[in-house]
């Protein structure tokens, strides 16, 4: 008997995402959604969303969602958390919403060991609004506000953010994966799995930040833009855990 | 007995497609091509040759071509 042995995850809807060709935001939310449905958390997860890109996520997630201003995901993830803490909770962010006008949110989420999640996505630049440099931008990186590369002396260097925020005491498990390839989407699923259980079993502030491709601004094919991430940006921010503190 | 060896199938919806093409970085017997017609976004989706195969088909049902397919225009059957 023939059997379906891949599909739509249940709670996204079936509509089509409104991203670019090859772009990894979609792929993170196909993988948040079937972490999701394997853990059965659909009625008891609220997301979320930031301003950028992923900023429409609520069209595409089925499950409860409540919009944060650009940057103040981790905060207003704090609040629902704090009044439904039986509910998972989780803000999704771009590179440019955390590591740039939310880093004081963020930062004191994480101290205060808040038990939420984040799921950051970081694809070097600020993509809705066309490519300009964040803070997370490659050195060399050309950006619309970078022509001719990101300059070390005018424009400082790429933060590292998960780096900065292992160092509060209430982090307790931070990963850096990404998307742009079979087995980074693999592992990436498996550390989105378990920063939720972290969450539910209690244990704090967890984080996944997920290199992702952003092929439009980057000005790259989608194939090119996947084998950049493994020659260009996983050499400023290497994958591993940076943090594990659970067990 | 003889064990037939399990064989796989996709089906790639064409109006979901984005022409990526990621799909056909992946699959280890290159059995994706592009469409020579534009879908309704403007995209030469991609497309599955051994739709009409039969019996005959190289396709393992491996999925990795769903696995990185970024529209989730790809769905896998084994068996
Ligand atoms: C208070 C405020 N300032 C500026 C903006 C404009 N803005 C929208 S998205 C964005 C940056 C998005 O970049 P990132 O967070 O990296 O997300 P991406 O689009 O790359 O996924 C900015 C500056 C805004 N929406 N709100
Ligand atoms: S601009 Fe970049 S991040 Fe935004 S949808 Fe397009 S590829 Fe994705
Ligand atoms: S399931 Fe595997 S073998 Fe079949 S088309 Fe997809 S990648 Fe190729
Ligand atoms: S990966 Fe998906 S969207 Fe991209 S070309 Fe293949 S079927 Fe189309
Ligand atoms: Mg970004």
């Amino acid at each position: 008997m023939e059997k379906v042995v891949f599909k739509r995850p249940k709670y996204i809807k079936k509509v089509p995402f409104h991203y670019c060709p090859g772009c990894g935001h979609s792929i993170i939310h196909r993988l948040i959604a079937e972490v999701i449905e394997e853990l059965d958390i659909g009625e008891k997860t609220i997301c979320v969303p930031p301003a950028g890109c992923a900023v429409l996520a609520y069209d595409y997630f089925d499950i409860d969602m409540g919009e944060a201003p650009h940057g103040r995901g981790a905060a207003l993830a704090t609040g629902v958390k704090r009044i439904l803490p039986d509910k998972m909770v989780f803000s999704y962010q771009g590179d440019g919403d955390i590591a740039a006008i939310g880093t004081a949110e963020t930062i004191h989420a994480a101290n205060r060991g808040e038990n939420i999640t984040v799921i950051f996505v970081n694809n070097s630049c600020y993509g809705m609004t066309g490519g300009q440099m964040a803070p997370t931008t490659l050195l060399g990186q050309n950006s619309t506000t970078t022509p001719g590369g990101r300059d070390k002396d005018r424009d400082g260097s790429p933060i590292d953010l998960s780096e900065m925020l292992a160092i509060t005491k209430g982090a307790v498990y931070i990963e850096r994966t990404a998307v742009n390839s079979i087995k980074n989407i693999i592992k990436t699923k498996k550390a989105i799995a378990k920063a939720f259980k972290v969450q539910m079993a209690g244990l704090g502030f967890s984080l996944v930040e997920i290199l992702s491709p952003c092929p439009t601004n980057w000005k790259m094919s989608p194939v090119d833009a996947c084998e950049w991430i493994d020659d260009g940006v996983m050499q400023t921010f290497p994958l591993k855990i940076v943090k594990d503190e659970t067990s | 007995m003889t064990i037939k060896p399990k064989k796989g199938r996709i089906v790639i919806d064409s109006k979901l497609c984005k022409g990526c093409y990621l799909c056909m970085s992946v699959c280890p017997s290159e059995l994706i091509v592009i469409s020579t017609e534009l879908n309704e976004k403007g995209y030469y989706p991609a497309e599955f040759t051994e739709t009409n195969a039969g019996e005959d088909r190289k396709c393992t049902g491996c999925a990795m071509c769903a696995v990185i397919c970024p529209d989730i225009a790809i769905e896998v059957y084994r068996g």
